[in-house]
Parts: C-alpha cells; structure tokens; sequence
C-alpha cells in the first residue's frame, strides 16, 4: 500500500513538472530560446503571490488573478526589451543573457526577502484530503494535477486551433517567410514569452503552497523542467506531462526506498529514457 | 494609370558583389511586368529588397505612393504585397489550409469564418483544395509552387511578385499555373514575375524588363525586347530555344 501511495502521489508532484516544464518548451519549440531564468522565475511569481496575499489578505488561488497578468506583462516586456535582441540565430547569447538574469532575480529576491525560506498559506487546502481504497490524497495535489492537465490542454488548443499558436508555429517554422507573411516575428515572441510567464506564475503559486521556497531553489525547478521535456520528447504537450509525471514517480518511488534518494532517483531514470530514447519518449519535432 | 511601385535609384552590394546598380524602375497598377536575366544578374535580390528582407545602401521605394524603404517585411506584406519563392518554402509542420490561414489572418488582418471562406477560395483558384489538410511539407513540386501562390494571394495583396513560379513544371503543369496566372491579373491584382520559361512568361505579361549584373538594362514591349540585341547577347547560347519560341 505503501508503494501505491508512493506512485499516485509521484504523479500528482509531476503535474507540477509538467507545468513548470511547458513554459520551457513552449518558449523553447517558437524562438529556440533556452530559458535559464526560467527556475528563479517561477520563484519570483511565488515570492509575488506571497507578497500579493499578505498585503490584500487573499488566499494564494485568488492571487492568481493579479500575478498571472502581471507576469505575463513582466514576459512581454522582457522579451521586447531584452531577448529578442538576443535572437541571432546563434545559440549562446539567449543563455547567456537568461543565465544572467537567473543571477539577477536571485539576488534580487535575497535582498528583498532574505535567504528565510517562505510558504505560500493555503489554509485548509494545506491539510485536507481524501481517502480512496485506503490511500490518503490530499485535496491540493490533486487540484495541482488538474490546473496542470487544464493548463496543457489550454496550451494544446491555443497552439493548433487558434490564430495565434498558428502564429507561433509557422514563426517557430521559419521566421522568415512569416515576416512577409505579415507577422511581427518580435510581438509574436512577446506574446509567447507572455504565455510561458503565464504558465509560469501558476507553476509558481501551487509551488508555493506544497513546499517551501527560499530565493536559491529556482535553479532545481530549471533541471527538473528541462527533464520532464526531454523525457516527454521536444515539441509534445502532452508528451511533457507523462514527462513531468514520470519524473514525479520516480522520484517519490526512489524516496520511498530511501528518503535521500528521491532527487537522485528521477535524474537516474532520466539519464536511462535519454540513454535508450534520446530523442524522448514522444518525440514531435523533426529538426 | 498610377503608380504601384516606384524604384528609385536602388543600390545594393554585398562587398564587390553588386546585386543592384543604380536600378530605377515604375510598375503601373494593373500592370504585368516580367523580369528576365541570366542567373545571378539580381532578379530574386531586387524582390528581396521590394519586400524587405534585404535593406538597400541607397535609394528609395515606394509603394502605393508610401516611402516605405524603411518598412519592415511585416508592414509592406500588411500593405499589400505578396511574393512567391523560386525554391518553395512552405511552413511545413503546418497543413496546407493553415499555411493559407496565417496569410489570410495576419497578412489580409481578416479572422474567423471571413478568413476560413477566402483562403477556401483562394484555394479552389490554385486547385489546391483536396489537399487542403494535408501537411505541407509531405506535398510535390507542383503542388508547394501552387501553395506559394496560394498563400501569397491569400494576404490579399495589390502587388503580386512571382519568382520563377513556372520553373521545374512539365509542359502540362506550366499551362495549367498559366491560366490560374491569367485569371488572378484579371482579377485585378498588379503582378510582377521573374521568369527563365520565358514563353510562359509572354503569355502573359504587358512589359518585359531586362536585368543584368544588377542593372536594368532594358524595359518594353516584350516582343520588341525579346529581339534586341541586348537580350540575344545575353540569352546567347543559354536558352536560344525559348527565345525561339517567344
């Protein structure tokens, strides 16, 4: 029982990972951008709901409503301002920019909160759960999973059954023909950095809520991001959950058998999908 | 007749390599210009630099009246200019119909079923219409200059620039892009086309253009030009068998 407890709640921690990791990919499969800041972002849109629901007195899921827009504001603004002047067709200077704005948010948070780890009070959501067949499950994991699975399946209609995922694909396709196409390459990469900050600020308020955060752990959130990714195949929404809930298992069955080897446990099984699918478990993208 | 796109005194160079000389150039509206030269003379350059993807060391464009040399690719396509590429690029993870959609939606700035029902227009025209859900980088050669065609008049352009569109097709395939050609003029659209099949290229246009090592050399009536000397000099042993035929 122990093990099936184990294994449901590895999957509800990985619709965590799947949200963390879609904003990745989706910014990653537009403009071939890797976004290092990603991680410290999500731990600022946890640090802003913090500070959102002590000044108003909201619980962190009404929060929602104030720190998605702003930070897809934040992303637009950041990506018209600072990245997309980064998007030369090579590779290193979009790391290199993010990595240092990765630095920057950290040490911005430590000066602004302090290295104290902080929670996100979700108040009764903290503890209440249910019982099925003998196992325990909490009522907040189980909502995470849900926001997640809605959140890709938010993303996965936006992408193929709107005009603007048709606009991220065929930019995302070749850059290019879309600009004479008509699109604005750069207010099309803004709009998609909007979206993954978006994503992003959900990810950061249910992070907030399930474990504690301090202004040093964003840079873990980034690994386990990338990974949910790679093991769900490039490209693949869907893909990135399985990912994401992979991910989850693994860790909550390595930790099962020794509490120091949950982290350790998902990169192993990460480093075999890489070692016997390279390309991933559902790969989508061709190039 | 007005002016659709002015030329004036382009000049473009990438080192010693001269891809526009001085190159003043008029298209009237509801003109069919052609544009013939050898390979390399700066034909697909000087397309690159009427829509913008290559921005000119000197002179001037104007489109509709509109100094607009220093409009992005994004605005001239907003305004009304449409191109089709030599080597077809189609966004391939797309379907055919949603290649003709991000032209009708950000191109024409058109949405929803007005946007569905022209591109579905468009591409009963170009008779792409039995492909449209199939992905376009699975299509033929045919087919991808078709869906070039497509997606260019599905920004509902005023100016239409075609380059080598014929090139590559059977004798059967070219007719049958002819006639589509012919129709989309009638229709009003002012059409530009760089063309090496040059009898295509007379059946339909009013003026032939001549370039060559960047610089217009000739403009005319296209008989007339055909039979220069210029042209038989430089077509001289390169496709005497289509000038032939013209």
């Amino acid at each position: 029982m122990d093990w099936m407890n184990a294994i449901i709640q590895g999957i509800l921690l990985g619709g965590l990972y799947a949200m963390i990791a879609a904003g990745l990919s989706l910014i990653f499969g537009v403009m071939r951008l890797v976004n290092i800041a990603h991680g410290d972002l999500i731990i600022l849109a946890a640090y802003l709901a913090l500070t959102a629901s002590m000044l108003l007195g909201l619980h962190p899921l009404l929060v929602l409503l104030l720190v998605v827009p702003m930070m897809a504001l934040f992303g637009y603004v950041l990506q018209r301002g600072i990245l997309n002047g980064t998007l030369t067709g090579d590779i290193l200077p979009p790391l290199l920019v993010t990595f240092g704005l990765s630095v920057i948010i950290q040490n911005a948070l430590l000066e602004a909160y302090s290295a104290d780890p902080q929670k996100l009070d979700s108040g009764v959501l903290d503890t209440a759960s249910m019982t099925m067949g003998g196992i325990s499950i909490g009522i907040l994991p189980l909502l995470m999973f849900a926001v997640a699975v809605a959140v890709i399946a938010g993303l996965q209609f936006i992408f193929y059954r709107t005009a603007l995922g048709r606009a991220f694909r065929a930019v995302s396709d070749n850059q290019d023909i879309a600009q004479l196409m008509g699109l604005n390459r750069r207010h099309v990469f803004g709009l998609a950095m909007a979206l993954s900050l978006a994503v992003v600020a959900v990810a950061g308020i249910f992070l907030g809520m399930r474990t504690s955060f301090d202004p040093s752990v964003g840079g873990g959130r980034l690994i386990f991001g990338f990974e949910a990714v790679i093991i769900g195949g490039l490209g693949n929404l869907w893909g990135t959950l399985v990912g994401g809930v992979i991910l989850g298992v693994a860790q909550s069955i390595g930790g099962q058998i020794n509490p120091g080897w949950q982290v350790l446990a998902g990169h192993v099984v990460f480093l075999l999908i890489l070692a016997i699918k390279p390309r991933g478990l559902f790969p989508r993208m061709t190039d | 007749m007005t002016a659709i796109l002015e030329l004036q005194n382009l000049s473009k160079s990438f080192g010693a390599v001269v891809i526009a000389d001085d190159t003043t150039l008029v298209v009237e509206q509801g003109e069919a210009l052609g544009i013939i030269g050898p390979n390399g003379a700066g034909k697909t350059s000087m397309f690159n630099l009427i829509t913008g993807t290559l921005a000119p060391n000197s002179g001037t464009i104007r489109f509709m009246g509109d100094d607009v040399t220093g409009s992005s690719a994004a605005q001239r396509c907003r305004m009304g200019m449409a191109r089709s590429f030599q080597v077809p690029q189609p966004f391939g993870g797309l379907t055919v119909f949603e290649n003709a959609l991000v032209a009708a939606t950000q191109g024409a700035g058109m949405s929803g079923q007005a946007a569905s029902d022209h591109c579905l227009d468009i591409l009963e025209r170009t008779e792409l219409l039995d492909k449209a859900n199939t992905v376009a980088g699975s299509l033929t050669l045919l087919d991808r200059k078709r869906l070039e065609l497509t997606r260019a008049l599905c920004a509902k352009p005023k100016l239409l620039l075609l380059d080598e569109i014929a090139g590559g097709l059977t004798e059967a395939e070219c007719v049958s892009l002819v006639d589509t050609i012919r129709d989309i003029h009638k229709s009003g659209i002012t059409i530009v086309w760089i063309e090496h099949v040059v009898h295509a290229l007379l059946a339909i246009v009013d003026r032939l253009a001549v370039v060559d090592f960047g610089k217009l050399i000739a403009s005319g009536e296209p008989k007339a030009i055909m039979a220069s000397r210029e042209v038989q000099e430089i077509y001289l042993g390169i496709e005497m068998d289509e000038v032939g035929h013209g």
